[in-house]
């Protein structure tokens, strides 16, 4: 819970003053699918969003805590059920009319409005109880909720506030007035789309109204396969997810920085089949179900050769959850399991397997082997699968491995559970737990080992369960962290996930760009799109 | 034969033999990770150096050419041998199964065989073994591959039915096994078998195809396709220019064959 909080821009990280001017050119994957910032569900139009959306708040990837924007102050109420934003007098869109609490207001009812098809409303519809927005003259918003949102303020910053004219505009993209750092000037479909610096952007600098670029040029590139090169001859001047064998090359190549902005929020992990109902030989389930033989297989796996092989050492040992870059929701108790075999075996010896001519075998004598699953189509993933290959062939376990189009795992995963191991990554883009809910709730539909249970199949299923909606409840940081702290215990206790590595982030930026500071999160290299500025070119 | 076409024959034994003798050559084997030594450029140790996970590319060409080659091979050989039944038939049975095998034909040209694959794949148990996998994925590209061969080899069929010397072993009583097998038989071998020679090719590009999309031949396995999968970033391949070793030798290959089914005869050879 924050009192009132007014962070005055000078605690942020100085960045060096830049050079005024110039373009900055970068590649984003499609078309993106709507202009309309409250309607986005997709990569490229968040991307849009991020660079013209002007939000109340916004989340620092420096502090990882949340920075005035449109709004200079907010204050939630003791009971986390009221939310009061003041925003701040010198505010514009970039047609030059200001931004006032009936924009805000106007941007949240049509938000909440059910007939919007919002991908961000969802969050803080809690219980379906209905939200009262309320505009106090032009400058003060206030959002009144049945019941308290753990971590709400964190929702304001994906929410772009956006005047009826500018919506009006949305099938018009450069007519759209946005209250962030640019605005659309053009956009031509399948090429690029360009946009040019908000006139009235409020934030400033040596008495001068930021961005520091008077452009950002977005190209649309489907197949990404060229944007490395494009680096090196500069007709690009960043890439925000590179590739960790082209990361080498960056780094080798001249002027070019290229940083591995460490962890990210995504992790590669395997998990069993526990569903009773998977068409799966009972015995083999029964493997499965058993913890020491899960624990057994996680600690078989040689988890530093993944991120070293696989990786170029761009990856860490996966030891929980949340990854250690998370600063706020970590667990720093928790370490990657170490690589030792003969523990293992001690395991499974107790577990009551046997090893017979080379091969382990269960208490009634049947060869351990499992096939993993995985998509086709990813180098990476079959690589991790064939290390664990190698790694369980040690302790007598034979593994097959089986990539399947997309849509066909997905069927197997969801519909018809007719599968043994899944080796997946998991992607996040939201620090707090609360996204995670449809994970390890055990009634939530991504819940990988037994999707959708009816009621939690083991006791520990159940306590993570209690502290999930305990936590989701909790308006107080530190109770929240104790229980999610203590879900992410069970979860390395009991093993039904396997974490394998955490992936960092990479990134590179070509010699013109100046003030990048890349953080492991989206949008990684550009966060700070305000503070970058272009070199001069010679 | 020609200079050229002996060259190809010699190249292509070559190549099948270094295949085959895989085991003799690098005896430790195309699964075995030396996680000491990743991607290392090639060296006495590793002549064609090695992949991420370390693993010997010398190994794992030449037993991924033996298995392309075997694999290929076998649905070329299916494929030509459905294709011959079906030509041969055409020439025995008359102009009604004719039209009954043309619709046949017509089908199987027009099945989008890609996807056809991706599900059987995705109904495969997952009990069965990656070998077997692979097996039954080339089969099934043996059953839908016969068609245009069947249909050259039923043109020549049709050619030979109406021919002067068919129709004086009818007229001396010839049954249909005989006619088969005395006139038929001899003079559509070479025609079958220049077409298992066009087919082979084939079925070496779409293992590579499949493999390359991750859908063929599965790890640990070696492919052609799965090994140029490495070449998909091929900025890569100018700071590791041996990693195109498999392309050169998959081309080479199908350089051959392609020599050595244009030597065969394009039509039957009449022998009376």
């Amino acid at each position: 819970m924050k009192s009132l909080s007014l962070i005055l821009l000078a605690a942020l990280p100085l960045a060096a003053a830049g050079r005024w001017g110039g373009e900055l050119r970068f590649a984003i994957d499609s078309d993106p699918k709507t202009f309309n910032p409250l309607l986005v569900t997709e990569q490229s139009a968040g991307v849009v969003r991020y660079l013209t959306g002007g939000m109340l708040i916004r989340w620092n990837h420096a502090t990882q805590a949340m920075d005035p924007e449109l709004a200079q102050s907010w204050r939630l109420s003791p009971d986390g059920r009221e939310i009061r934003f003041e925003l701040r007098a010198d505010a514009r869109f970039s047609d030059g009319s200001p931004v006032t609490a009936q924009d805000a207001a106007f941007t949240f009812r049509t938000l909440l409005d059910p007939k919007t098809p919002s991908a961000d409303a969802d969050a803080f519809r809690v219980g379906g109880q209905p939200i009262t927005v309320e505009a106090h003259g032009d400058r003060v918003l206030v959002l009144k909720f049945a019941q308290a949102i753990a971590g709400v303020e964190r929702l304001f910053g994906s929410i772009a506030i956006v005047s009826p004219q500018a919506l009006e505009s949305a099938q018009d993209p450069a007519r759209m007035p946005t209250a962030g750092p640019f605005h659309i000037a053009q956009y031509e479909p399948g090429a690029e789309i360009s946009l040019a610096r908000n006139p009235y952007y409020w934030k400033t600098v040596e008495g001068r109204r930021l961005p520091y670029l008077d452009g950002v040029r977005l190209k649309i590139r489907q197949d990404r396969s060229l944007e490395v090169n494009s680096l090196l001859t500069g007709e690009l001047d960043l890439i925000d997810s590179v590739d960790p064998k082209a990361f080498g090359r960056l780094a080798k190549a001249g002027g070019v920085t290229a940083i591995d902005a460490g962890p990210s929020l995504d992790s590669e992990q395997l998990w069993f089949n526990q569903n009773p109902a998977a068409p799966v030989t009972d015995y083999r389930k029964a493997w499965f179900h058993d913890q020491e033989f899960r624990q057994a297989i996680s600690l078989a796996i040689h988890r530093d050769d993944m991120a070293r092989l696989v990786y170029d050492s761009h990856a860490q040992p996966a030891a929980a959850i949340v990854p250690t870059s998370n600063r706020a929701w970590n667990n720093p108790a928790l370490k990657a399991p170490r690589f030792d075999p003969e523990a293992a075996e001690k395991l499974l010896t107790s577990a009551g397997f046997r090893m017979e001519n080379g091969g382990l075998k269960d208490r009634n004598h049947h060869p351990v082997e499992f096939s993993i699953i995985t998509n086709s189509g990813s180098a990476t993933r079959e690589r991790l699968a064939v290390l664990i290959q190698q790694d369980l062939a040690r302790i007598g376990i034979r593994v097959r491995l089986i990539t399947l189009d997309f849509p066909s795992l997905i069927e197997r995963l969801t519909r018809t559970f007719d599968y043994e191991a899944c080796l997946l990554g998991m992607v996040n883009d939201d620090l707090d737990p609360n996204s995670q809910m449809n994970v390890w709730l055990s009634s939530g539909p991504n819940h990988p080992w037994y999707p959708e249970e009816k009621s939690p199949a083991t006791p520990w299923e159940a306590e993570i369960d209690r502290l999930m909606v305990q936590q989701s409840r909790e308006t107080k940081t530190a109770l929240r962290k104790k229980a999610f702290d203590r879900v992410q215990e069970i979860v390395a206790q009991q093993a039904p996930v396997i974490f394998l590595v955490g992936k960092h982030s990479l990134c590179a930026y070509g010699p013109r760009v100046g003030n990048a500071s890349p953080s492991p999160f989206f949008p990684q290299t550009y966060w700070n799109i305000d503070q970058l500025y272009v070199r001069a070119e010679h | 034969m020609g200079p050229v076409k002996v060259a190809a024959a010699a190249g292509l034994a070559l190549l099948a033999a270094s295949s085959f003798a895989a085991g003799w050559i690098r005896p430790s084997g195309y699964a075995v990770q030396f996680r000491d030594a990743p991607a290392v450029a090639p060296c006495a140790r590793f002549p064609l150096g090695t992949d991420e996970l370390g693993r010997d590319l010398l190994a794992r060409m030449l037993y991924g050419m033996r298995l392309s080659f075997l694999l290929a091979g076998s649905a070329a050989l299916v494929s030509s041998a459905i294709a011959g039944l079906a030509g041969i038939a055409t020439g025995v049975l008359g102009k009604g199964f004719e039209q009954v095998l043309e619709i046949c034909f017509n089908l199987l040209m027009s099945l989008p065989w890609i996807f056809l694959l991706l599900l059987a794949r995705a109904l495969l148990p997952l009990e069965m073994p990656a070998e077997t996998s692979v097996l039954v994925t080339f089969l099934l590209l043996a059953l839908l591959g016969w068609a245009p061969a069947a249909r050259v080899i039923g043109a020549s069929a049709r050619s030979l039915r109406h021919s002067g010397f068919t129709l004086r072993a009818r007229a001396e009583g010839a049954g249909s096994w005989r006619l088969i097998w005395f006139q038929l038989w001899p003079n559509l071998q070479r025609l079958i078998g220049a077409q298992f020679l066009i087919l082979l090719p084939g079925f070496i590009l779409s293992e590579a195809t499949l493999s390359f999309l991750g859908l063929g031949v599965g790890e640990p396995l070696p492919s052609w396709g799965g090994l140029l999968r490495d070449l998909e970033d091929y900025s890569a391949v100018a700071e590791q220019p041996w990693r195109v070793a498999p392309l050169i030798l998959m081309f080479l290959t199908v350089a051959c064959l392609q020599s050595l089914s244009g030597a065969a005869p394009c039509a039957a050879r009449r022998k009376i």
